[in-house]
C-alpha cells in the first residue's frame, strides 16, 4: 500500500469510527465532564467570594469593636474626670463648711468667755463691795470717830479698786 | 539529550502530576520497546546461526513494512514463521458481489483466495485484485478491509471511550467534590484545551459549541499517538501517520469551519478589505484566499501525518542499521552497532512522545483558530 496515497477503506472506517466516537464522547463524556467543570468552577467562586465577603464583615466587626472599645475609654475617662471634679467640689465645700463651723465655735466661745467675764466682772464687783462694805465696816467699827476721816478713807479704797 | 532532560525537568517542576503519568507512560514505552526489540535481535541472531545462507536484509523494505498499513496485524517472525493477527477483509466485486473471509486465507500475501489476491509489484501493489480462472487480473475490489491501521483505530477509541466514560462517570459522582484518579489527570487537560486553545481563538460564547470536537480531535490524535509509541500488540499501529486518518481528522474539521462560517468570513474570502486592483480585473485575492480555505486543512493533515510518519520511520531505521552493520562488517559489529542504535532509539521515542503531545495540541490549537476565523463577527 502506497503510504501517501489515502485509502478509501480506511478513510471509510474512519469517518464511521470517527464520527460515532465523537457523538458518544460529546453526549456522555464531554457533556457531563464539561457540566462538572464549570459547576465546580462556579462553586468554587461562590465560596470564594463568600469568605471574601466574611473576611470583610469581621474587618468590618472588628472596626467596630475598636470604635466600642475608644467609645468606652472617652467615657470613662469623662467619668473619671467628673468624680474627680465632684470630689475636689465635696473637699472643698467641706473645707469651707468646717472652716465656718469652727469661726461659728471660735465665735460663741469668744461671746461665752465674753459673756463669763462680764459674769466674772459683775461677781467680782459684787464681791469686792461686799469686800468693801465689809472692810468699810471694821474700819467703821474701829475709826468711828472721825466723819471726814472715814469718807475719804472710803473715796481712797474705792479709787484703789476701781476695776477697768 | 541533555537539554531535553532539563526541559522534561523543568516540566516536572512546573506540573508534578501530569508529568509523573506523562514519565510513568514513558517508562511503560521504553520498557514495552525493550522487550520488543531484544527477542527480534535475538531471532536475527539464531537466523543466522541455523541457516548458512541467511536471508537479504531489506532496510527498506523493513521500514516500509513497519510504518505502512497491512491487511494482517504482524506481530513477529520466528524463523521462517510469520505470527500475526488475522484482520477481516471485506470485499465487494462487480462480478462476484459481497466477500467476507479472514485476511489469514491470503497466508501472508502469498496465497490466492476466492479469486483473490494481494499484489505484491506493478500499479496495484499493495492491493487487493481480482482474477480469473486463467490468472489475469479481471480488476480491483472495492476494498473495505479493516486492516491493521482501522484495527489500530478501534483500539484506541475503545481505550479512549473507556477513559472518558470513566472520567464522566466520576465526574457526575463526584459532583462538586474535587477530582480523583484519572479524572485528576485529565481534567488539568480538558481545562487547558477550553481556556489556552478554544477561548482565546474562538471567543467565550461561541467555543462552547466547538469544545467536544475539539476535545475528541485533541485526545484522539493524542491517545493515537502514543499509542502507536508501544511496540507490543494491540498497540502500535502506526495510525496517525496514516494519511486516510489525518485526512478523516482534517476533512472534520474543513466541514465543520464551512458549515459554522458566517457572512463575515466569505465576504473576507470572496471580497476581502485589499486595494481594488487586487480584485479586478483579476480576482487575485479571492483566488488566494479561496485557495486557502482548502490549504488549511490541507497542511493539518501533512503536517500530523509526516511527523507521526517520520518518528515511526526513524526508529525503525535505527533499528535496522543493527542488521546492516552485521550482514556488511559481521554480527560483532552489529552488536556494537547495536548499543548506539538502541540508544538513539530510545532517544527518539522519547522525543515521539513529546512530538506526540505538541501535534496533538497544534492541530487542535489549528482547528480551533480556523473555528475562530469563521465564526469571528466583523470588527
Amino acid at each position: 500500500m502506497g503510504f501517501v496515497t489515502p485509502d478509501y477503506g480506511t478513510i471509510f472506517w474512519m469517518v464511521i469510527v470517527f464520527g460515532i466516537t465523537l457523538y458518544i464522547l460529546k453526549r456522555f463524556a464531554w457533556k457531563p465532564i464539561l457540566n462538572a467543570l464549570k459547576n465546580r468552577e462556579a462553586s468554587i467562586y461562590e465560596a470564594l467570594t463568600a469568605a471574601d465577603q466574611a473576611r470583610k464583615e469581621v474587618a468590618g466587626l472588628k472596626a467596630d469593636h475598636d470604635k466600642i472599645i475608644a467609645e468606652a475609654r472617652r467615657e470613662k475617662e469623662i467619668i473619671l474626670r467628673e468624680a474627680t471634679n465632684i470630689k475636689d467640689k465635696i473637699v472643698a465645700e467641706a473645707k469651707a463648711q468646717a472652716n465656718a463651723e469652727g469661726l461659728k465655735v471660735i465665735q460663741s466661745a469668744r461671746e461665752q468667755i465674753e459673756a463669763e467675764k462680764q459674769e466674772a466682772i459683775k461677781d467680782m464687783k459684787k464681791q469686792v463691795v461686799e469686800l468693801s462694805v465689809m472692810v468699810a465696816e471694821k474700819i467703821i467699827r474701829k475709826e468711828m470717830k472721825e466723819h471726814k476721816d472715814q469718807e475719804a478713807l472710803v473715796n481712797e479704797l474705792l479709787k484703789d479698786l476701781k476695776l477697768k | 539529550m541533555e537539554r531535553f532532560l532539563k526541559q522534561m525537568i523543568m516540566l516536572k517542576e512546573n506540573n508534578p502530576i501530569k508529568l509523573s503519568k506523562l514519565t510513568k507512560l514513558t517508562v511503560l514505552v521504553l520498557a514495552s520497546l525493550v522487550i520488543a526489540l531484544s527477542p527480534v535481535k535475538l531471532f536475527a541472531a539464531d537466523e543466522h546461526a541455523v541457516e548458512q545462507q541467511p536471508e537479504e536484509f531489506d532496510a527498506g523494505k523493513f521500514v516500509m513494512e513497519h510504518v505502512s498499513d497491512a491487511f494482517d496485524w504482524h506481530i513477529a517472525t520466528i524463523g521462517e514463521t510469520h505470527i500475526s493477527i488475522p484482520l477481516p477483509i471485506i470485499l465487494y466485486s462487480n462480478s462476484s458481489g459481497w466477500h467476507l473471509f479472514w485476511s489469514s486465507r491470503f497466508h501472508h500475501g502469498t496465497a490466492t483466495y476466492n479469486n483473490f489476491r494481494i499484489a505484491h509489484d506493478g500499479e496495484n501493489a499493495g492491493k487487493i485484485e481480482e482474477i480469473n480462472e486463467h490468472g489475469e487480473v479481471i480488476g480491483l475490489p472495492i476494498d473495505l478491509s479493516l486492516t491493521k491501521a482501522v484495527a489500530g483505530i478501534i483500539v484506541s477509541v475503545i481505550v479512549l471511550l473507556w477513559i472518558f466514560l470513566n472520567v464522566a462517570k466520576s465526574a457526575k459522582q463526584n459532583a462538586g467534590k474535587a477530582p480523583k484518579g484519572i479524572q485528576n489527570l485529565v481534567e488539568p487537560i480538558i481545562i487547558f484545551i477550553r481556556d489556552e486553545v478554544a477561548v482565546p481563538a474562538i471567543g467565550e460564547e461561541k467555543s462552547e459549541k466547538f469544545m467536544p470536537f475539539l476535545l475528541t480531535l485533541f485526545f484522539f490524535i493524542l491517545i493515537n499517538n502514543l499509542l502507536g509509541l508501544i511496540p507490543i500488540f494491540p498497540f502500535g499501529a502506526n495510525v496517525t501517520g496514516n494519511i486516510a486518518v489525518t485526512m478523516v481528522l482534517a476533512l472534520f474539521t474543513f466541514v465543520i469551519t464551512t458549515i459554522s462560517a458566517n457572512k463575515h468570513y466569505w465576504k473576507e474570502i470572496y471580497n476581502p478589505d485589499v486595494p481594488w486592483w487586487l480584485k479586478f480585473p483579476i480576482p487575485l485575492m479571492p483566488i488566494v484566499e479561496l485557495s486557502g480555505v482548502f490549504t488549511k486543512p490541507f497542511v493539518l493533515m501533512v503536517r500530523l501525518f509526516a511527523n507521526m510518519m517520520a518518528g515511526h520511520m526513524i526508529v525503525t531505521v535505527f533499528i535496522s542499521l543493527i542488521f546492516i552493520f552485521s550482514q556488511l562488517m559481521g554480527p560483532a559489529t552489529g552488536a556494537a552497532v547495536s548499543v548506539v542504535s538502541i540508544v538513539f532509539s530510545v532517544f527518539m521515542t522519547l522525543l515521539d512522545v513529546l512530538v506526540s503531545f505538541i501535534q496533538a495540541y497544534v492541530f487542535t490549537l489549528l482547528s480551533a483558530l480556523y473555528f475562530g476565523m469563521a465564526t469571528q463577527e466583523h470588527h
